[in-house]
């Protein structure tokens, strides 16, 4: 394993001119950004905690740019960040300091739509709700759908196999999409998948899908549609204790329920979000769920009915069934702003995505907030309750010394919970940058090297966001990871400090 | 999001205003989703959060230089984004904020500054700029179709009630709209006359926006005051409500309270004109109309100015008022996107604001109206030069009967 390549001699200055002069030979003058004013927004993604200037911006606008670029960067030995909207939580994004920041934002229309295959193919700066507007006058829909879809791109959905609301009963990105359009670190356009459900060969859409921009750079995606469910509708039930909310969630599953999205959000998530969408959500409860049912009418009807005995077994405080499709959109709307909403009450938050068994969310929820006592920072949960993927944030002010430190020693310490309760650290964010020593913890060094290899057989010299994602070997013996796998501590005999 | 400002502004009221926006701004990037600029551009630096960060930067000590400019000069101000954000964002504050410190710290080249003037210097002034369209109207007919295009043809304008009611009302005149569309006013008093309200004319000029925008704040201030003087004595015997016929100016009178917050002779009167302002739809709504005996055989694509939805948040009301009167409202997709009028946008950014100009007039027309409402002047004028149907103010539409 060779470090990331392009080590300059010269001084840095002069190679971005001499790169972003390089590359207005490729991209229109105007889509080469290499100014350190124009640069700095592209510093962070979502994940602003996490800044650096990249080499230069590049933004093409034709596939045929896009190989041009990356047989630019590949001769020359740059790193290239392929990004789509930026709105990614896990750093995945951020650029590298020699790299170039490749821009897919250009890439915005939807190609073509199948009605009949009920397929779309859509560039891959497509936001993630354009293709179910696109496609909302055929009864259609994209079913994954982040809570940051209204804004994030498809491709980006790609690359960290996103989820959503309802991937519980829908399936991540990798279970919805069919074939992919990328261009390989050397330039090559290849296609991969095709328009069936299966194709000869190894399964490369999966090892794409979730691959964080290490092995290819998605240029074109094709999706699958569903038809909008007949009947959609939502009960949202309240509970005076967060722990009895997460047993709620294992009981509704236990009876054989699959709801099309299963949500919880404790009372800090529900304060700040009523602020901003009033909702009606129940502000005195110390955690609220949201339930949606969809299908055929009388199937919900009779989901509607167990849901409301199991929730009442599982002692709700407070229930309320949305009236119409406009109430079960607002009871939505409060769930999917509730990150940004937070910034409502506090200057900065850290989102972590770990995800344990159903089983366990009562009590990590409680050790949760045992530990935000310990750091003495607030920590708002806000998540996928259905299917156990956490999404804890920290709350902290970056212009108090040493919160941010702080945090990051708080989120390491809830991942690391996750993993011994026998969940991952990551659910659909991606590990980016923000996990990267976590990997360390959930892989031992076998697997990790098994990780490198698959990254070498895509991308040898290793330009393709280098250093994210998976951590090299050295990164953890740095870390000084204890190995956790499957669950179990390696030596748990031996005290650690 | 972590602010490190720097000593020129950080002490000062603006410093820290722009401090507590920036602060509440997490990153998330939702805002860029209904940018037009970046719907149309796919750059970070032309959506606000983008802008946000440039910004920042030049308010963290970084001198800015040109790129800052132009992409700040790029925003339409529609604030389409504070409509999205979760987190509360006051954008068209910061930027206000924004253009200021960079316009001081970079400057404008002589030609940017004359076409800047020369704007200032005409549209304000109903008495220069009516004058200037008429003879503009005269020679239409003999006009290259591009300056054609720009020019509107005179409209007529309906009798002015003259009947005496118990309640008063006080409507805005304005600069622009009384040279370009008359009737939009005359319509507004005939229409609140069968509402038993009888709607006052002052010699008031310019609401201010124009001047604010182009970053004149102190003449800003001086149309303010001169508003503020010219309609106290009404106020002070009672008229009901201030009245805007153009939603870009109405949420310029809301603002006055603020923007004369310190000035210790006007602050309570500005603040006074700010609660007693009144989109002509809020008047509406709560009136009974069935008074009101409109002919709604047309189909009407609304078309929802920017300063309506996002600056004054009165998303919907207009369709609701229409409709409950009997109009077929054809659906309009994208309606939260700017039309790329804005002011004085359409002169200054002709590009973008012709491309948005287009795609806002595919969209009205997708469901094949008869005729396009609007609610302000601006919107009008930019889409009427190209509408292949007539493009109206909606109390137009109400007050033909």
């Amino acid at each position: 394993m060779s470090t990331p390549a392009s080590q300059f001699k010269e001084p840095l200055e002069s190679v971005r001119a001499r790169v972003a002069d390089d590359l207005r030979a490729v991209v229109a003058a105007e889509s080469v950004l290499s100014d350190i004013e124009s640069l700095r927004p592209y510093e962070c993604d979502g994940l602003s905690a996490y800044r650096k200037l990249p080499l230069v911006v590049v933004l093409p606008d034709r596939i045929e740019q896009v190989q041009e670029v990356a047989r630019y960067c590949f001769k020359n030995d740059i790193p290239i960040v392929a990004r789509g909207a930026g709105t990614g939580l896990s750093g995945g994004a951020l650029p590298i300091e020699n790299g170039v920041i490749l821009s897919l934002a250009k890439f915005n229309r939807v190609l073509k739509i199948d009605a009949q295959n009920r397929t779309a193919v859509v560039q891959p700066g497509v936001r993630n709700l354009a293709i179910s507007e696109a496609v909302a006058h055929l009864d259609l829909y994209y079913a994954p759908d982040p809570s940051s879809q209204i804004a994030c791109t498809i491709g980006g959905n790609v690359a960290e196999n996103a989820g959503g609301l309802h991937c519980l009963k829908y399936g991540l990105t990798v279970h919805n999409i069919l074939k992919l359009k990328i261009v390989t670190v050397d330039g090559d356009l290849v296609t991969i998948g095709s328009d069936a459900l299966d194709s000869p060969g190894y399964d490369l859409l999966s090892i794409l899908t979730g691959s964080e921009g290490l092995l290819g750079i998605i240029v074109e995606v094709t999706v699958k549609l569903l038809p909008k469910p007949e009947c959609a509708r939502v009960i949202m039930a309240s509970f005076d204790d967060i722990e009895k909310a997460g047993n709620a969630v294992g009981n509704i599953i236990a009876a054989g329920i699959i709801p099309g999205g299963l949500e919880m959000m404790d009372n800090a998530a529900i304060r700040a979000t009523e602020d901003f969408v009033h909702a009606g959500y129940d502000v005195e409860a110390a955690a609220i769920l949201l339930c949606e049912l969809d299908g055929i009418p009388d199937e919900v009807e009779d989901d509607i009915e167990s849901v409301k005995v199991v929730l009442a077994q599982s002692g709700y405080t407070q229930m309320q069934i949305a009236e119409n499709e406009a109430q079960r959109q607002l009871f939505w709307s409060g769930r999917k702003a509730a990150f940004p909403a937070v910034g409502r009450i506090s200057p900065d938050y850290y989102c972590i995505d770990g995800t344990i068994p159903r089983r366990a969310l009562g009590s990590v929820l409680n050790k949760i907030t045992e530990l935000s006592k310990e750091y003495g920072l607030r920590v708002v949960n806000v998540f996928h309750a259905g299917d156990g993927n956490l999404h804890p944030l920290i709350l902290y002010d970056g212009n108090v010394e040493g919160d941010l430190e702080k945090t990051e020693l708080l989120a390491a310490r809830i991942l690391q919970l996750c993993i011994e309760v026998g969940g991952t650290i990551t659910g659909e964010h991606g590990v980016g940058m923000e996990k990267i020593d976590q990997m360390c913890v959930q892989f031992d060094s076998l697997e990790l090297t098994q990780f490198h290899a698959v990254k070498e057989a895509f991308d040898e010299k290793r330009l393709l966001n280098p250093d994210k994602a998976v951590p090299t070997l050295h990164r953890c013996a740095e870390f000084g990871a204890m190995h956790v796998h499957k669950g179990q501590l390696k030596f748990p005999e031996i005290e650690r400090f | 999001m972590q602010t490190n400002l720097a000593d020129f502004i950080r002490h000062t009221a603006e410093g820290a205003e722009a401090d507590s926006i920036l602060r509440s701004c997490v990153h998330c990037g939702f805002c860029t989703a209904t940018c037009p600029t970046y719907q149309l551009l796919g750059d970070e630096l032309d959506g606000p959060r983008g802008r946000i960060y440039l910004i920042k930067q030049v308010l963290e000590g970084t001198p800015p230089a040109h790129a800052t400019q132009l992409h700040l000069d790029r925003c339409l101000t529609c604030r389409s984004c504070e409509t999205t954000c979760p987190s509360g964002v006051r954008f068209g504050r910061l930027l206000d904020i924004g253009r200021h410190v960079v316009e001081t710290q970079v400057g404008r080249t002589v030609v940017d500054r004359a076409l800047r003037k020369l704007l200032r210097t005409i549209l304000p002034y109903r008495n220069r700029f009516g004058p200037l369209l008429r003879c503009g109207q005269v020679f239409r007919g003999m006009m290259p179709p591009v300056l054609k295009k720009m020019t509107p043809p005179r409209v007529a304008a309906a009798p002015w009630p003259d009947n005496r009611h118990q309640r008063e009302m006080l409507v805005l005149n304005g600069c622009v709209q009384p040279a370009i569309a008359p009737n939009i006013n005359s319509d507004t008093a005939r229409v609140l006359d069968r509402l038993g309200i009888r709607l006052i004319t002052t010699n008031d000029g310019c609401c201010g926006a124009l001047s604010q925008h182009l970053n004149a704040r102190e003449e800003a201030l001086k149309f303010i005051r001169r508003n503020v003087d010219t309609w106290w004595p009404h106020i002070e015997a009672g008229v009901e409500a201030i009245v805007s016929t153009a939603s870009g100016c109405g949420v310029m009178l809301k603002d006055y309270g603020y923007l004369l917050r310190e000035d210790p002779g006007y602050a309570d009167k500005a603040a006074k004109i700010s609660a007693l302002t009144r989109d002509i739809s809020e008047i509406l709504e709560t009136e009974d109309l069935k008074k009101l005996r409109p002919n709604t055989k047309l189909r009407v694509a609304f078309q929802s100015p920017c300063s309506l939805q996002h600056g004054l948040r009165l998303t919907g009301r207009v369709e609701r008022i229409l409709t409950s009167l009997g109009f077929s409202l054809v659906a309009v997709p994208d309606a939260h996107l700017c039309c790329g009028s804005a002011g004085t946008y359409s002169i200054l950014n002709p590009t973008i604001s012709s491309q948005l100009k287009k795609n806002k007039l595919e969209a009205l027309g997708s469901g094949a109206p008869d005729v396009i409402a609007t609610a302000n002047i601006g919107c009008l004028s930019h889409l009427q030069s190209e509408a292949s149907v007539p493009v109206v103010h909606w109390i137009s539409l109400v007050a033909d009967s």
